[in-house]
């Protein structure tokens, strides 16, 4: 049946973003917390991210543009990023910034810009990720059928 | 002739006379001349002459005697007023000097003879000095000897080399020509040669020991000069020529014994050698003063050397015979080793032999007593069925007290309910009892603790064995076993003086008492009760059956619980008080306060573990907010969310029993709100629990978290799992410190 092969595929799709660093464990605890009372936690949690995430950036571009770079605040914005990403288990988007904060210790401007870049990157690809995942999620609610939790292997 | 004004010559010139005169006055002048002369030559020659002045002095006075002498040559002829002149002065000068002289011999002259007595003084002194070199000399060089000597002997722990050593080298600083050691003999009654210089081979001579002239050198620790014909000085075969001197001088010989400290060296019961040293015959020396000394000093320390080497083999003897008596208590012990393996195989396989057909015929007995029986038959079966328990008993018995007794039995602790033993103790004893119209009672003290630790199957059976020992000798009256706690007043019994029991904090000594009203036993059987197989002899034990080795078993076991049991009995017939005390252990409280540093314990709360517990989290982070909160209102708390510290605190209420913060965050002070919240709520109950949620937990910041008065820190990312084990810890303990 067709929702057997979507959830199959969703399952495997999520298996892969494992597999590949997108997220971690952190996202299955996301992923409990959604029950009944409260059916679209991952969502909503996720779009929170992004949205944060999107206005992180552009600060921290405006930042890194300027004159005299404020490396405090840089530092402050990447480590809003760094701990929103760590909630919701985007990996890669956590790494590259705790490289970009690195940079950012050592006041290495050329370092932070290639960092940001890295971020951005790694943000755009997990959104992308995500919004497919969401997609199977929703093509599934509405075949009526529910959503498998996944059950990592490691 | 014209006649002058010079003195007239009273007689006529005569020729012989004034020629006569004439020489004699050049001679004289000649010698006055040459006086001075000689003189100062010789004085110029020698070094040292102190009275320069005086021999100027002298030599003028010549000079001028003799000026005058060989001016009064003129005066014999005619002369001229000068030579006139000339004589006067020189007379006067003369004149001078003379009296100045005999002025000053007057000074002189005492000095000079004295500078003769000082040098005969000086001589003397001289002759003393070389005298004195010459002692301190030979004092030296006997010094010297002795020195060499005493290395020599010393450098030797051999009794032998160092006696011959002595002789050699006595002989050769002394230049001796015979030098003999007598020692005395096994007996001591007579001294035996027993080491001499020149005679290779000493032929055993022997001489009693109570001559007097030995008696004589053994009295005095001086060296003492003897008869040359004295039969310890008759070494050698009888000489041609005249015997030089001899001296014989004691040594002591020092036994162990001997080595007390107050009594070195006088002691009644010593023992000497005789040492005898010959001086050369036909040379005419004597012994010299410092010869003497030199042979008490050696003696001495010959005596001192004997007795290190009587040490030194005494030593060695006692180091052998420890050997031996090491190699001996080794075979032994492994042959006792052996015989207890041996002993225990045997008991092992004879335990299980005997156990299985004891076990038939029990078992079978038993199951022949249910079927139908005759009453002959079961009036056998039933004499069966006792005697055979009565064996299994005894075997029983047996093999535990081999167990016991070579100490291979241990105690197998654990926690049991004291109240619990008793009781049942009771209840095996109550049929018995009630059988034969005994009345038991069983008295606990309130202090008892319920719970104990220690080997609660052999307690029961020493509670058991002493209350049915009870029994079994009471024909009528009542039983009463008290138990309570031994305070430490109450330890110290007096009549177990060598009990001492020491109770501390984990551990308490149970004291059990169980009197009965029974025969009684007499005084002197008393100390016999805990000895292996032995029974008083009266009629009613002999009745009642029992190996003996009941108590002998109780009081191994009590033994082996660090305790003491003993009984005490006014008489026959007058019952008697069986008492015992083991050591306990005391069982720890099970609800401690937890340590610090909890493990990680996944608990298996259902998912709304905690209903409408009141959280308020801070966080400044949307996206972590929004977690914390999913995570907390999955687990069904109340959650009120803010997102600053101004919010924080404004927010906060009693109400709130967790507030988790982020600290990590820069920029806020979430160690500021934790100080607020502490200043607000000055209780300690009705202040929330803050916990600080953070990205690290290295040193700074957990000292940061304790400093501000926190009461745990979690690591971020935070799992369901985590959080729930998290609050139920904190709930249930106000602190948790750190999970990570």
């Amino acid at each position: 049946m067709e929702l057997v092969q979507i959830q199959r595929r969703l399952v495997d799709y999520t298996k892969s973003l494992f597999m590949e660093g997108f997220l971690d464990a952190q996202f299955l605890q996301l992923q409990q917390l959604q029950d009944d009372s409260n059916p679209d936690f991952v969502f909503e949690v996720v779009s929170l991210f992004f949205e944060d995430s999107e206005k992180l950036l552009n600060e921290l571009t405006i930042a890194l543009d300027q004159p005299n770079v404020d490396f405090k605040k840089i530092d402050s914005h990447v480590h809003q990023l760094k701990g929103s990403s760590s909630s919701i288990g985007a990996q890669r988007v956590k790494n590259a910034c705790i490289a970009f904060r690195n940079y950012c210790d050592v006041q290495n401007i050329e370092g932070c810009l290639t960092c940001l870049q890295q971020v951005k990157q790694e943000c755009y690809l997990v959104k992308n990720k995500f919004e497919t995942l969401f997609r199977l999620e929703q093509q599934i609610m509405a075949s009526g059928g529910s959503v498998p939790t996944t059950e990592l292997g490691f | 002739m014209d006649s002058c004004n010079c003195i007239e010559p009273q007689w006529p010139p005569d020729d012989l006379l004034m020629k006569y005169q004439y020489i004699s006055d050049f001679f004289i002048a000649l010698a006055y001349f040459s006086i001075p002369l000689e003189l100062i030559y010789f004085v110029k020659k020698s070094a040292v002459f102190p009275y320069r002045w005086v021999l100027v002095q002298f030599g003028a006075f010549i000079v001028l005697c003799g000026a005058t002498h060989l001016i009064n040559l003129w005066t014999f002829t005619m002369h001229t007023r000068t030579v006139a002149m000339v004589m006067t002065t020189a007379k006067v000068f003369t004149a001078v000097v003379s009296c100045a002289t005999a002025l000053m011999l007057v000074h002189i002259i005492p000095d000079l003879l004295s500078v003769k007595t000082r040098e005969l003084f000086l001589k003397n002194k001289a002759a003393e000095l070389d005298r004195e070199m010459g002692l301190i000399r030979t004092q030296e060089e006997t010094g010297r000897h002795v020195r060499m000597l005493t290395h020599e002997i010393r450098s030797t722990l051999d009794r032998h080399t160092i006696l011959k050593t002595t002789l050699v080298e006595l002989g050769r600083t002394l230049a001796l020509e015979e030098c003999a050691l007598w020692m005395p003999t096994r007996t001591g009654l007579e001294l035996q040669l027993s080491y001499t210089l020149r005679q290779q081979n000493p032929v055993g001579y022997t001489v009693p020991i109570h001559l007097p002239v030995i008696n004589q050198v053994f009295s005095s620790s001086h060296a003492v000069k003897i008869s040359p014909k004295c039969p310890v000085a008759r070494i050698r075969p009888a000489g041609k020529y005249m015997p030089g001197e001899v001296v014989a001088v004691r040594v002591p010989l020092l036994h162990l014994s001997n080595f007390q400290i107050n009594d070195w060296p006088e002691l009644s019961t010593k023992q000497y050698a005789l040492m005898v040293l010959m001086l050369p015959s036909d040379s005419a020396r004597q012994w010299h003063v410092h010869e003497l000394e030199l042979v008490e000093v050696v003696a001495d320390q010959v005596a001192v050397a004997l007795s290190h080497a009587a040490i030194l083999e005494e030593s060695m003897r006692a180091r052998d015979l420890l050997m031996e008596q090491n190699v001996a208590l080794d075979l032994a012990r492994r042959e006792a080793e052996t015989a207890i393996r041996a002993r225990n195989d045997f008991l092992a396989v004879m335990n299980h032999e005997m156990r299985t057909p004891m076990h038939a015929i029990i078992a079978l007995s038993s199951l022949l007593q249910e079927t139908e029986l005759t009453p002959e038959q079961r009036l056998m079966v039933e004499t069966i069925l006792k005697s055979s328990n009565l064996l299994s008993t005894l075997i029983n018995d047996v093999l535990d007290l081999s167990r016991l007794e070579d100490g291979s039995l241990q105690l197998d602790l654990g926690t049991f309910n004291l109240f619990a033993v008793f009781r049942e103790v009771l209840n095996l004893i109550k049929p018995i009892a009630s059988v034969k119209k005994l009345h038991v009672s069983l008295n606990l003290a309130p202090d008892l603790p319920e719970y104990a630790i220690g080997d609660e199957k052999r307690l029961m059976q020493t509670i058991l064995n002493v209350v049915g020992n009870a029994v079994k000798f009471s024909k009528e009256g009542s039983i009463s076993i008290t138990a309570f706690v031994a305070k430490s007043e109450l330890l110290r019994d007096s009549r177990t003086p060598e009990f001492f029991p020491v109770p501390s904090d984990n551990h308490f000594y149970l004291r059990v008492q169980v009197k009965d009203s029974g025969v009684g036993i007499s005084p002197q059987d008393i100390p016999k009760l805990f000895t292996k197989f032995a029974q008083t002899q009266s009629t009613a034990t002999r009745n009642s059956g029992g190996s003996g080795l009941g108590l002998a078993i109780c009081k191994r076991f009590v033994n082996l619980m660090e305790g003491h049991i003993w009984i005490e009995s006014e008489g026959l017939g007058k019952g008697c008080t069986a008492i015992f005390m083991v050591k306990l252990g005391i069982p720890e409280r099970s609800n401690e306060p937890k340590l610090p540093f909890m493990p990680k314990v996944p608990t298996n709360h259902g998912p709304t573990a905690f209903p409408g517990l009141k959280v308020l989290v801070m966080d400044e982070n949307g996206v972590s907010r929004m977690v914390t909160k999913g995570l907390l209102v999955h687990l069904g708390c109340d959650v009120t969310m803010v997102s600053s510290s101004e919010e924080c605190l404004r927010v906060v209420s009693h109400e709130h029993k967790v507030v988790f913060m982020d600290v990590c965050v820069p920029g806020m002070d979430g160690y500021e709100v934790a100080i607020r919240i502490n200043e607000k709520f000055t209780k300690r109950h009705e202040r929330p629990v803050i916990v600080a949620l953070t990205g690290n937990t290295d040193k700074v910041t957990k000292e940061n978290c304790m400093r501000v008065g926190m009461d745990g820190i979690i690591l971020k990312p935070v799992s369901l799992d985590k959080m729930r084990s998290v609050l139920s810890d904190l709930l249930e303990h106000r602190v948790l410190f750190e999970a990570i």
